[in-house]
């Protein structure tokens, strides 16, 4: 299986080396060419302004979402979460969105760099115990549409001392997105169910 | 599924450091003296924004003590972007960090660029749940810096010159050390770990992997499109831009150019196409002519 990882900058490195021990074959995506042969399209972490601008400037964005638009799976970790989102909260006004999921996510909810974290989250649907789980400046999911099926959540207690319960992986028909970084922690079990949606 | 309470909860790991700097892969970092200059380099699409009083070719040319920046104009900054924004500290001067660590910067660099405090000894980084980056010129200095809790490192590089040999000597010898020791049995690591002055634990993890525990940028002296290729090409992860950009004749161009080129840095087609007309690069300097060699500083 030919599975895309977009490589237009953060850390697309690290989900090319957990994808080629699951035993498919990755290819990087920095122009719309290398989208011909995918099955599947990763999105990885990394700052979401950023690759959103390189989406536009290397073409890529208009096929890419035609694709997704016409069932291509999808995987977003982080910033990839971001790009695949309907609304981006305190993004940029020029910043592009994909709107392959029917959520709303705010851009750093959980503060600046000292106050990311990592924690053990469950998953529903993912057997072998829990999953450690590291959110760096990752986003929070204000919002999520009545078709969108959330896999885990956690309960944070923001700096204003309300504590909410925050999804942190979503899944709608053929994307799946999480807010945290499974890729540089070496789990492989949501890129397992992302290749059963592929 | 719920989960419980983050009572949990970790930060400061090194983990979520070293992910940071992970996430910055394949980006451009650009210095900024002010909140107009942080937009014009979040506009053209930097991962990060490093603050400081002055760029490295003005503190060059001005001379004095160059120290952290003012908290008002950090604070600027933070409030003007909304990428991450890191800071600069004088080698030593844990005050100064935790100064910048309460001002919640999203880095701290603990840079030569700045005039040193402590003759003897680099910051203890682990102290910190704030992520550090250093600067090294070879492998030993590197992993010496990992050591102390550094979360990335990046080249030393001559700053404020608009010269890449420097920061190409650096990465040469960095990454030329890893291919040597990952050929070396387990007896010669102890003496890769005397010469290099490093820990065996990290000699050997180099020697496991192939590369740096943490994620390895490039800093010092880039200052066009083409110095970004080179040294992604050389093995570089990301690049930090400094004087490069703002003492350009068109900044947001350059900026813009360098993005692109740091992203396709393998084609020439978009190389060649960034390149056109970015009107004058710094003027830059050659190394002897260099009154003061920054990278000399720190050990």
């Amino acid at each position: 299986m030919k599975i895309g990882i977009l490589a237009l900058q953060g850390d697309f490195i690290n989900h090319f080396k957990v994808l080629s021990q699951l035993g498919v074959d990755p290819i990087l995506v920095k122009s719309p060419q290398d989208l011909a042969a995918i099955e599947g399209i990763v999105i990885p972490g990394g700052e979401s302004t950023t690759i959103s601008k390189l989406l536009v400037s290397s073409g890529v964005y208009d096929p890419l979402k035609e694709r997704l638009d016409n069932g291509l799976a999808g995987f977003g970790t982080c910033a990839g979460m971001i790009i695949l989102s309907r609304v981006i909260l305190d993004g940029r006004s020029d910043q592009v969105a994909l709107s392959s999921i029917d959520i709303s996510v705010r851009r750093n909810g959980f503060g600046r760099q000292v106050a990311s974290f990592e924690t053990d989250i469950d998953v529903a649907g993912i057997s072998g115990g829990s999953m450690r789980a590291a959110f760096i400046r990752a986003p929070v999911v204000e919002e999520v549409g009545s078709s969108v099926e959330i896999l885990s959540d956690v309960s944070y207690r923001f700096p204003d001392s309300s504590t909410r319960k925050v999804p942190v992986i979503c899944r709608e028909r053929n994307i799946l997105v999480c807010s945290f970084h499974p890729e540089i922690v070496g789990d492989d079990r949501l890129h397992r169910l992302f290749l059963d949606i592929c | 599924m719920e989960n419980k309470e983050i009572s949990t909860n970790v930060t400061g790991s090194s983990r979520v450091k070293r992910g940071l700097a992970e996430m910055l892969r394949g980006g451009v970092i650009m210095d900024v003296v002010n909140a107009e200059q942080a937009k014009i380099a979040e506009d053209a699409g930097a991962v990060a924004v490093m603050a400081l009083e002055r760029v490295p070719a003005d503190i060059r040319r001005d001379g004095g003590v160059a120290r952290m920046s003012d908290p008002v104009l950090i604070e600027e900054i933070q409030s003007s972007v909304t990428i991450p924004v890191m800071a600069k500290a004088r080698i030593g001067h844990f005050a100064e960090a935790q100064i910048l660590e309460a001002l919640q910067v999203d880095y701290i660099d603990e840079s030569e660029v700045l005039t040193p405090a402590d003759e003897a000894y680099h910051i203890d980084k682990w102290k910190f749940s704030v992520p550090f980056v250093c600067g090294a010129t070879n492998l030993g200095e590197a992993l010496r810096r990992i050591s102390e809790g550094a979360a990335m490192i990046r080249s030393k590089g001559e700053a404020g010159t608009g010269n890449v040999v420097e920061a190409v000597r650096h990465l040469r010898s960095i990454i030329g050390d890893i291919k040597k020791i990952t050929q070396a049995d387990s007896s010669e690591l102890y003496g890769w770990a005397k010469s290099l002055q490093a820990p065996i634990e990290l000699v050997e993890e180099v020697a496991s992997t192939g590369k740096l525990p943490v994620p390895l940028f490039c800093a010092g002296g880039l200052a066009t499109p083409a110095d970004a290729s080179l040294v992604m090409q050389l093995g570089a992860e990301a690049v930090f831009v400094g004087s490069g950009i703002f003492k350009s004749s068109d900044p947001a161009k350059r900026a813009r150019a360098i993005v692109e080129a740091t992203t396709h840095y393998l084609d020439p087609t978009i190389l060649i196409k960034v390149s056109r007309n970015l009107g004058p690069a710094m003027v830059g300097i050659e190394m002897d002519q260099l009154d003061l060699k920054l990278a000399e500083r720190g050990w």
